[in-house]
């Protein structure tokens, strides 16, 4: 859906989706880095579990909403990637206690 | 990274790092007032200048001139005094003025002797069957992406919609090298001749010139389809094709990325909740507060400023920033507001930044088909609640937004109404015959963005504030 312009000289940054190594830059939101690296980020919905993806990229529509080290709900578009982060694709609603 | 304000008490807290934030901001501390300023992104820059001090996009042509104006307002703020704080999400703000900010995962609380809000504008919500779908984003989004992470489509890309922002990023996009399939013009006929009496200013303005070289730069390229008057996305699971009708005829594109616009709106939750006053404006078909010539709201001691104050662009928010920022040091230190530029100065720099916005107003005002879906088209999309619901709704006995949450929970969603609010006014007020002023807003309350209930637990408490809730 999208690429990297070749101009990006940004470092490298792995992150894991459900486990799986994906390389991000340093800079990029957890939603842009999971839109870049095309793998299927899509989650499910709380109400009927359809599949999204992130719609406004500015913390407006909440469907970015993503587990982030552990932590449910959160906005993918507002945090930035760290090494290391271990990233989720929240399918229905946040569990209690994540 | 996560630091809490300093102080617990401010002169002047500005909420926003927009064109008007940054603007304000730099203001207040340079007159010597004690100045916090609370954004929730990364770094500096709002929307129109996101990711101003990181973006990877190195050759200044692509993304333009106006984008770079921004760093010029981000080495004004740092050059002074003012505190700034990213990542910091404003979730509540008072008539007494009292703030609560999440940062890191937890709670600050902050007071405020005047607080400047800048919270900027979203994009106005495109209801079309299938806005949902994954692979359908607003075209903000992906100049979001552009601008940050020098991400372009490569996708078979269509863009829909109208106004000056769909151009700008259209024009982006094709510097990057990424790719646009065919772009659906749903600007309305009858526009051009409404607008017509308003094109004097709009021409004598610089946005006209920059406009038109911008759009034959693009339509060079793409493949541009005028007068689209239906529009639809369709997949299973993820956006496969977009249906279009243009001059009676339908036409069905395959797609992968299908970015949609239509103008840009008040984002009015923060100023909502602190009971700020608001009226609908009929031209540019959302809520605006209600403000005095320097920007001062119905609650004393808040101004807005910005695209938050009714759609004035960049150039304008940057202005009214001073104009508010220059107001609060009139009110708190009148001795300083010397050093800072005259306010008949600054009201003629907005009439000239506010020149043809309403040829603009007018010609991009959306088509009714576009702002008011019918049938199983979603409208809140987080508790995923369709037209036909809330017409349904209606038919029982909803009179209004706040009712109609009862009924439906539209707006309760993690959003808050932000991506429904403005559809389900104008379809209630359709369906019961009623002006939108009259069928009115959701009640917005604090928290205006959720946080955890560990984070409130954490907040520091008195003896006296347990005492208040729990019994014996």
């Amino acid at each position: 859906m999208f690429r990297r312009s070749e101009q990006d000289k940004r470092p490298q940054v792995q992150i894991f989706v459900d486990g799986v190594a994906v390389a991000a830059r340093q800079g990029d939101t957890v939603s842009a880095a999971l839109l870049a690296s095309g793998v299927d980020a899509r989650r499910g919905t709380a109400v009927s579990g359809a599949p999204r993806l992130p719609y406004c990229m500015m913390g407006v529509c909440f469907d970015c909403l993503v587990t982030i080290d552990g932590v449910g709900n959160r906005q993918g578009c507002l945090v930035p990637v760290a090494e290391g982060m271990q990233i989720e694709i929240q399918k229905g609603k946040r569990e209690i206690g994540r | 990274m996560s630091v809490a304000p300093k102080r617990e008490d401010y002169d002047v807290v500005v909420i926003g790092a927009g064109p008007a934030g940054l603007a304000a901001a730099a203001t207040s501390a340079s007159a010597g007032l004690t100045t916090l300023m609370l954004d929730e992104n990364i770094g500096p820059g709002g929307q129109v200048f996101r990711a101003i001090s990181s973006t990877p996009v190195t050759d200044r042509d692509q993304l333009g001139a106006d984008y770079w104006v921004g760093a010029d307002l981000v080495q004004a703020l740092r050059a002074g005094n003012a505190e700034v704080i990213h990542r910091a999400t404003v979730w509540s703000l008072d008539r007494n003025l009292d703030i609560a900010v999440s940062i890191g995962g937890a709670s600050a609380f902050v007071k405020a002797k005047r607080v400047i809000l800048a919270t900027g504008a979203l994009e106005r919500p495109f209801p079309i069957p299938g806005w949902t779908l994954p692979g359908v984003m607003t075209a903000g989004a992906a100049q979001t992406m552009l601008k940050s992470s020098a991400l372009v489509p490569d996708g078979r890309t269509v863009i829909a919609g109208q106004g000056p922002l769909l151009w700008l990023l259209a024009a982006q996009i094709l510097r990057l090298g990424g790719r646009i399939d065919r772009i659906l013009d749903t600007t309305e006929r009858g526009n051009y001749f409404a607008a017509l009496p308003h094109a004097f200013a709009f021409l004598t303005s610089p946005y006209f010139a920059k406009g038109l070289a911008m759009m034959r730069e693009v339509k060079a390229k793409v493949q541009v389809v005028s007068g689209v008057t239906e529009l639809a996305a369709a997949g299973d699971g993820q956006l496969a094709s977009v249906t279009y009708v243009a001059g009676g005829k339908r036409e069905t594109i395959p797609a992968d990325l299908l970015l949609l616009h239509q103008g840009v709106v008040p984002n009015v939750n923060l100023a909502m909740s602190a009971g700020v006053e608001h009226r609908w404006d009929d031209l540019q078909l959302c809520w605006s507060p209600v403000l005095d010539a320097s920007g001062n709201s119905s609650v004393s001691g808040i101004a807005i400023a910005g695209d938050g104050a009714g759609i004035g662009g960049a150039n304008a928010a940057v202005v009214r920033g001073r104009i508010a920022a220059r107001a609060a040091v009139e009110a708190l230190a009148p001795a300083s507001a010397v050093r800072l530029p005259a306010m008949a100065t600054l009201r003629s720099d907005l009439a000239k930044a506010e020149r043809g916005r309403v040829f603009l107003d007018t010609l991009f005002r959306p088509a009714p088909q576009f702002r008011i879906p019918s049938g199983d088209t979603i409208v809140c999309r987080c508790e995923e609640v369709t037209a036909k619901d809330v017409l349904d709704s209606v038919a029982i006995g909803a009179t209004g937004p706040n009712q109609l949450k009862a009924y439906r929970r539209t707006g309760m969603g993690p959003c808050q109404g932000r991506l429904c609010g403005l559809t389900v006014t104008e379809l209630m007020a359709q369906a019961r015959g009623k002006t939108p002023q009259e069928i009115g807003y959701y009640r917005l309350r604090a928290p205006v963005k959720p946080i955890t209930l560990a984070e409130l637990a954490a907040v520091p408490k008195s003896e006296a504030d347990v005492k208040a809730v729990v019994r014996g």
